[in-house]
């Protein structure tokens, strides 16, 4: 993974006087988290793979405001909302792709009362858009047969109403896909949501993150498959809590893809 | 005296009725001390929604058990009605069994109802089981201790002598109608009540025309009381939750609303040419409070949803901070919700319609704030619940309560929104270094 991104700014498209296809939005963990700057990179790649014209705002992006809104700060959700949607309606954004569920939903559902209507897709439904177009090829490579669970993120699931498209695109891997007891609509939340990743739990007798992580463990996955950088994290420290880093990788659906096509 | 039995029937359906009347009137001026909630949009679906969820109870059965016990109870209870209807009108006019006249239907449909009383039993049987011998968990929970698991059970046992009443008067009737007794002409097919009948030979006709005529005033006394338990308990949904589907939410789950009030004034900070020193132009009202801190202060739907949840818990049972041992229930945010509606109602009830403030309210007094702070905002209480409440709402909106108008978040989430504030980041970096990772390795 070593080979170089090509990651234009809007900024620099608006400068040769061109509209990209579509707008990456990258998020504050994608921008930030290291785990997330790596499924950052690799749906970059993928983008570029498929020849896919796109841009970033870079500097310009900000937090959309989902951790304030659900914290209870409408205000500084609305501050944050009508910042960023100045910076989309000046470069005129149409279509916007995102990593984040939180992102997807926010951008999607709350930003166009506040006058910021675009077409917004998560990444995992646009990969699935790029294969129907037949731009994105996917194929097992190193996953095909191996078994794994996909963790549905909550935004992206019951909030959205999406569960197939990350599972279209685990199909395309060829993986063994084995769902947990608890998935899809009914699936459990990681425990990250409503700003939860920024404090610590209420008491309790166990963190939602472990509870999760061992029902996704009972499935025997090699691969606990995310769509959410959120999610990951909290997998991620859910696996190791168990131990079981060595044997169980927690990684996102874009990364998968890019990992099979050797990206 | 000949009209005696029919004048005390009238009167005492105009009491039942009456009161029961009475009653629903108040849970209407109580649903209506919430916020109104403006024009309701897309009636097509909203309707379609009645259908298929509350009529066409699509939601229960995501549990297929209890899904199926429910629906039995739901369709012998709907259809049984047909049975009350013909009482009422045999009450009033001193007829027997008046839907005979439709000819060989009439004994289909008397064996129909009969076929589905005993399925009642049964799944009531089955439900009494989950509760009280099995002892599922989304049934023990703390807030269900005292009142409303009673209330549960007793509803299970209203409908066991409801049924048991209907059987035996059919049963007398049949074997008065076997002897030929005057008044008693053969109608009906019985082919539960049957099996009854032995218990009854030998009886002179006197003793089963009394038994049945007590099973007959029992059964439809038993309906009345019933219908007045309503108001009392959980029960209120198979009323309400018609009305509360109706007004469901249809955005999707993961939409909160945004706040005009808070649009206007973010609007006014963001524009440039906005003189900040003018006064707020004619009209506009500034709100008296952000968020919920009491049942006033929440919508008109959020208490219609308080007073439908039949409180079964499968939220809670769905809901991750209470797997996992965290204070939060959403059931309990509804029972709470509508305990307080029930006090403030009985406040206005006791001080002419006026509210006369108790040094209480919904926050602190009934929800604490570690539930609020707990909930993941994951939906997973509005997905599983099978008639459309959204108890995530009413913990946003104490949220923003908490927060907008008391400061008063965790002080984590504090330095978290000072960090969204400052640099566009839930944590401490630079908004200059965002687009940093694609130059890194
Ligand atoms: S939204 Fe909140 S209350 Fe509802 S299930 Fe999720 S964590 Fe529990
Ligand atoms: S809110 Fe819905 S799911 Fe929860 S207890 Fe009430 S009726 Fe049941």
């Amino acid at each position: 993974m070593s080979e170089q991104i090509n990651v234009p700014t809007m900024a620099q498209f608006m400068a040769q006087g061109k509209q990209p296809e579509v707008l990456f939005w990258v998020g504050c963990a994608g921008s930030f988290d290291d785990r997330a700057k790596k499924i950052t990179k690799a749906f970059a790649k993928l983008l570029n793979n498929a020849g896919v014209e796109f841009a970033v705002l870079g500097t310009e992006e900000g937090c959309t405001g989902d951790p304030a809104k659900r914290a209870g700060n409408e205000f500084l959700f609305q501050m944050q909302a009508m910042m960023n949607i100045q910076v989309l309606n000046g470069y005129e954004i149409k279509k916007i792709v995102t990593t984040c569920p939180h992102c997807f939903n926010t951008l999607k559902n709350e930003y166009p009362q506040l006058g910021g209507s675009y077409e917004v897709m998560h990444h995992t439904q646009f990969l699935k858009s790029l294969l129907n177009e037949g731009k994105l090829k996917v194929e097992g490579g190193k996953f095909k047969g191996k078994r794994i669970t996909f963790h549905d993120p909550c935004y992206l699931g019951r909030a959205n109403n999406e569960y197939e498209a990350p599972r279209e695109l685990l199909g395309k891997l060829e993986v063994e896909l084995v769902e947990m007891k608890r998935c899809k609509s009914r699936g459990l939340c990681c425990g990250a949501g409503g700003a939860q990743m920024f404090k610590e739990p209420e008491p309790g007798d166990k963190d939602i993150n472990i509870e999760r992580t061992e029902e996704a463990l009972e499935t025997q996955p090699k691969i606990i498959a995310a769509g959410c950088p959120f999610c990951n994290t909290m997998m991620t420290d859910g696996v190791k809590n168990k131990e079981k880093e060595d044997e169980i990788e927690v990684m996102d659906v874009a990364e998968m893809i890019a990992n099979a096509a050797d990206l | 005296m000949q009209y005696l039995p029919n004048i005390l029937f009238l009167l005492l359906l105009i009491a039942g009725i009456g009161y029961f009347t009475k009653n629903i009137r108040k849970v209407i001026r109580n649903i209506k001390i919430g916020q109104e909630i403006g024009e309701v949009d897309q009636k097509g679906k909203r309707w379609s929604n009645v259908l298929r969820i509350a009529l066409g109870q699509s939601k229960m059965v995501v549990r297929p058990v209890s899904g199926l016990m429910h629906i039995i109870v739901y369709v012998g209870f709907v259809i049984i009605n047909i049975e009350v209807l013909e009482i009422i009108i045999d009450g009033l006019f001193g007829t027997h069994r008046i839907f005979a006249v439709i000819g060989p239907a009439y004994d289909y449909l008397i064996a129909s109802f009969e076929v589905l009383a005993l399925l009642v039993l049964v799944a009531v049987a089955v439900f009494w089981i989950r509760r009280n011998i099995q002892r599922l968990k989304r049934f023990m929970s703390p807030e269900m201790k005292g009142w409303p698991q009673n209330d549960g059970n007793i509803i299970l046992y209203f409908e066991v002598v409801l049924m048991l009443l209907f059987l035996t008067m059919n049963a007398a009737d049949h074997s008065l109608q076997d002897m030929g007794a005057a008044h008693y002409s053969e109608a009906g097919m019985f082919p539960v009540s049957n099996h009854l009948l032995p218990l009854f030979s030998g009886l002179t006709e006197g003793t089963l025309v009394m038994i049945e005529r007590i099973a007959w005033w029992m059964h439809i006394i038993g309906i009345l009381v019933f219908l007045n338990y309503l108001y009392f308990s959980k029960h209120l949904h198979i009323l309400l939750a018609f009305p509360n589907v109706y007004f469901g939410k249809l955005t999707p789950k993961g939409q909160l609303k945004n706040l005009e009030s808070v649009t206007n004034e973010v609007k006014l900070m963001m524009d440039p040419s906005a003189d900040p020193y003018a006064a707020p132009p004619e009209g506009a009202e500034t709100p008296a409070k952000f968020g919920a801190s009491d049942v006033m202060d929440l919508s008109r739907t959020q208490l219609l949803n308080a007073y439908t949840c039949t409180e079964c818990g499968r939220c809670t049972s769905e809901c991750p901070a209470n797997q996992t041992g965290k204070k939060l229930s959403p059931r309990k945010i509804m029972m709470d919700t509508r305990d307080r509606l029930q006090e403030v109602g009985k406040n206005l009830d006791a001080n002419k319609g006026e509210f006369k403030p108790d040094g209480k309210q919904l926050l602190d007094d009934y929800i604490s704030r570690e539930e609020l702070w707990a909930c993941t905002t994951c939906n997973a209480c509005v997905e599983a619940c099978p008639v459309s409440i959204d108890p995530l709402s009413i913990i946003m909106d104490m949220r923003q309560f908490l927060v907008m108008e008391q400061s008063a978040a965790p002080s984590e989430l504090n330095v978290t929104m000072t960090n969204i504030e400052n640099n566009a980041a839930p944590w401490p970096f630079n908004q200059m270094d965002r687009a940093n990772w694609i130059n890194e390795n």
